[in-house]
């Protein structure tokens, strides 16, 4: 086509006229750099524009909520990190928070300060590996090398505190897995005293950037009304205007006793999304540090209520009935009173909350995860509307889906 | 100075004097085969993170010639299946291995992919060597970086013996590839 | 542990709705059961009156042997007061659902996915299609008779 003539102008004059005005249907994976993953995106284009993206989902259905029928409440535990694998903690969370509260167990407040600090290391590690892979499918290869490198460093902490780098299930139904490592209160706060110094790095890399701003800058816009009737959350729902955090809207986990600031804008665009990540990550950092000068080296960090957790160690070796009850509740683990609930807490990439119906028994009778990337990865088709392809790769970078959480 | 000059030392050994190496152009093929595994990025489920932590600075894959994941199948010869499977995902799985050229190996990476894992169920196909041949599996959920890399040291040594990939093992054994 | 039987969301339902809900008890956030013949008339209250603009969650849970079999659940926000609701309703086998899709656009996905996991049909929207499983797929996974391990024999 001719520079500088539009697509309508070439229908008028007739010159277009043979070419019918049929639109072209393109497939974007399942097996695509950019889709982060097994997303597929059936798109209808006329052009280079975008008519309607219409994302196929399911290749990665792994059938969580069936499984966890099958194991016992704290067993369920390690299906709920395989979820969103990027921030598998605040899955945790949100999962013993909604059987604590069926079964009204009491957790330890330092335990709930470990929650907290551990759900925004989390949080920071998911949004460094959004901000390194966003940049790239953007085209700039080099912010990712940063981020994973502080990436390893958090991976690094919750090895030493879980035993793992992903999928720790560290909290467990009635508080945590086990207590913090020696020496992590000096490793972690050097890692926050560090955190400040990375972050103007990667701001220095695409702050005032005009290739990246230029591709941001108006691109996948989502007003407030369509953002809230797409029962979107998270970021996307605050870069739209609308103030809902639940760790500041509906606290669990002590969060109120915490300072610090919600980001909200009120463009919608990829632009603001962009931003709102960028300074959670610095919120993040504020409350860690807040959370860790109130944890205290040592104290509980889980229940006494033995009725889900495990009686101590040296308890077990010499008593007889405290062996007998681990292995109760290791095989059998325990009962939990007949009747429903659901517990949202604010993840990384919006509101995952767990609905859990039990019928008095030892399994969950229904296990239903509501996952937030599953129900924010709706507002893609009105988001590309009528863009270009490349910005359909922009607005899946800005929407921060993992496959996990979307096809569960 | 000729060949012949010191009758105690053979022809390969006057010849690595002089700075040329000998061997035969099967092991030379094998060597640069895999120095320079092509891996399709082929990420599916938490795994997959594991794997692009193999290419960062600390892990450093570069060093062993692979830093080239390739987005196009068809570029590629070596794919590393890094996550669960679905019902829905076999055959995709399948597709993509076909499209690459030969020869070509699989690293089955994790629990899942190699076994099904934690998901025994309706939904994840119980073992990706269910739909290709595979050559190496990692163990682990997700194995670390450290195993992924140990994986692949494996599939070079399998590589520079000369054995030959999965594929064609079965081929040759009258079963399907 | 206290049960929550009483809350201004519920109230404002009874007023509106005399004698035909009913509320049921829960430890986390008031919740009522209504037939579904009412159940769009009290979503679209619930939106337009009671400000419940975000439709937090669909979904359904398997009562099987039991009937009605299928127990419908909604969960709704109200992102300004952070008041939430949880709206249940049934149906039995082979019965079809009303769809909230006119009220939330944002129902689309979650009923698509009850379909596929539980068989449930919604009417007054376009057809619904499988979202997780292949097209071609036997049965709905979720439903308590269809076996964990699926069709697979081995
Ligand atoms: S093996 Fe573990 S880490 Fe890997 S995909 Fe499966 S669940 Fe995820």
């Amino acid at each position: 086509m001719a520079q500088g003539v539009k697509t309508d102008d070439l229908f008028e004059t007739g010159l277009h006229s043979s070419l019918s005005r049929e639109s072209m249907v393109l497939n974007l994976g399942p097996q695509h750099p950019a889709t982060h993953g097994v997303l597929r995106v059936r798109l209808t284009l006329d052009g280079e524009t975008v008519l309607h993206a219409e994302p196929v989902i399911g290749y990665l259905h792994t059938g969580f909520e069936k499984t966890a029928e099958t194991h016992t409440y704290q067993q369920a535990n390690t299906l709920t990190d395989r979820m969103d694998y990027l921030s598998p903690l605040t899955n945790n969370l949100a999962y013993v928070l909604a059987v604590e509260k069926l079964m009204g167990i009491e957790v330890p407040k330092r335990a709930q300060y470990i929650r907290v600090l551990f759900s925004e290391l989390s949080r920071l590690g998911s949004h460094l590996v959004w901000l390194g892979t966003h940049v790239m499918d953007l085209g700039a290869m080099s912010v990712l090398f940063y981020c994973l490198r502080e990436r390893e460093l958090i991976l690094d902490l919750i090895e030493q505190t879980a035993g793992v780098r992903m999928n720790p299930s560290y909290f467990r139904v009635g508080g945590l897995a086990y207590d913090l490592p020696e020496g992590f209160h000096e490793n972690c706060q050097r890692f926050l005293d560090g955190f400040p110094k990375w972050m103007q790095s990667y701001k220095n890399l695409v702050q005032g950037n005009p290739l990246i701003e230029d591709r941001l800058k108006g691109v996948g816009r989502l007003s407030k009304e369509d953002a809230l009737a797409l029962s979107a959350t998270g970021p996307i729902l605050r870069a739209s205007g609308v103030p809902m955090d639940l760790r500041k809207s509906d606290p669990y986990c002590f969060y109120d006793e915490f300072e610090f600031d919600v980001p909200v804008r009120t463009g919608g665009d990829s632009f603001d999304r962009f931003w709102v990540r960028m300074e959670e990550m610095e919120q993040s950092v504020r409350i860690m540090n807040q959370a860790l000068a109130k944890i205290d080296p040592v104290g509980a960090y889980t229940t006494t209520d033995r009725k889900v957790s495990l009686p101590p160690r040296e308890e077990i070796y010499g008593n007889m009935e405290a062996l007998i009850h681990q292995f109760k509740l290791v095989s059998g683990g325990f009962n939990v009173p007949k009747g429903e609930v659901y517990q949202g807490v604010e993840g990384p990439k919006g509101e995952m909350g767990f609905y859990i119906v039990s019928d008095g028994g030892a399994r969950p009778y229904r296990w239903r995860a509501r996952t937030p990337s599953f129900y924010n990865l709706q507002t893609m088709p009105t988001m590309t509307r009528g863009g270009l392809v490349a910005d359909v790769i922009v607005a899946i970078g800005t929407i921060d889906i993992v496959l996990g959480d979307v096809d569960k | 100075m000729g060949l012949n000059q010191d009758p105690v030392k053979s022809v390969e050994e006057q010849a690595a004097e002089r700075g040329i190496l000998t061997t035969t152009v099967e092991k030379m093929t094998h060597w640069a085969q895999k120095s320079s595994l092509w891996p399709a990025t082929f990420g599916l489920a938490c795994c997959a993170i594991e794997m692009i932590n193999v290419t960062n600075s600390r892990f450093d894959l570069a060093r062993f010639g692979m830093e080239v994941f390739r987005a196009s199948p068809r570029q590629a010869d070596l794919m590393i299946v890094a996550g669960r499977v679905s019902q829905k995902m076999a055959p995709v799985v399948r597709t993509v291995w076909e499209q690459m050229p030969e020869p070509k190996w699989v690293i089955s990476m994790g629990a899942c992919a190699s076994s099904g894992g934690v998901f025994d169920n309706y939904a994840i196909v119980q073992g990706v060597d269910h739909v290709v041949p595979v050559d190496v599996y990692v163990p682990g959920c997700p194995p670390t970086p450290d195993a992924l890399l140990f994986g692949i040291l494996k599939l070079q040594e399998k590589i520079t013996r000369g054995l030959p990939p999965k594929y064609r093992e079965l081929a040759a054994a009258g079963g399907p590839a | 542990m206290t049960l929550i039987t009483q809350a201004p969301v519920l109230d404002a339902l009874e007023a509106r709705f005399p004698g035909s809900l009913e509320v049921v008890p829960a430890v986390d956030q008031p919740t009522v059961k209504a037939p579904k013949e009412m159940l769009l008339a009290l979503m679209d209250f619930a939106k337009q009156s009671l400000g419940m603009s975000l439709l937090v969650d669909v979904t359904a849970v398997d009562w099987f042997p039991a009937r009605p079999r299928f127990e419908l659940v909604y969960h709704l926000l109200n992102p300004d007061t952070m008041e939430r609701v949880r709206v249940k309703s049934w149906c039995h086998l082979n019965e079809e659902m009303p769809s909230v899709m006119g009220i939330w656009p944002g129902a689309d996905w979650p009923e698509r996915e009850t379909y596929d996991l539980f068989g449930v049909v919604f009417s007054g929207r376009g057809e619904v299609h499988r979202i997780y499983m292949p097209e071609d797929w036997e049965g709905h996974p979720l439903r308590k008779d269809y076996p964990v391990a699926g069709p697979r024999v081995d």
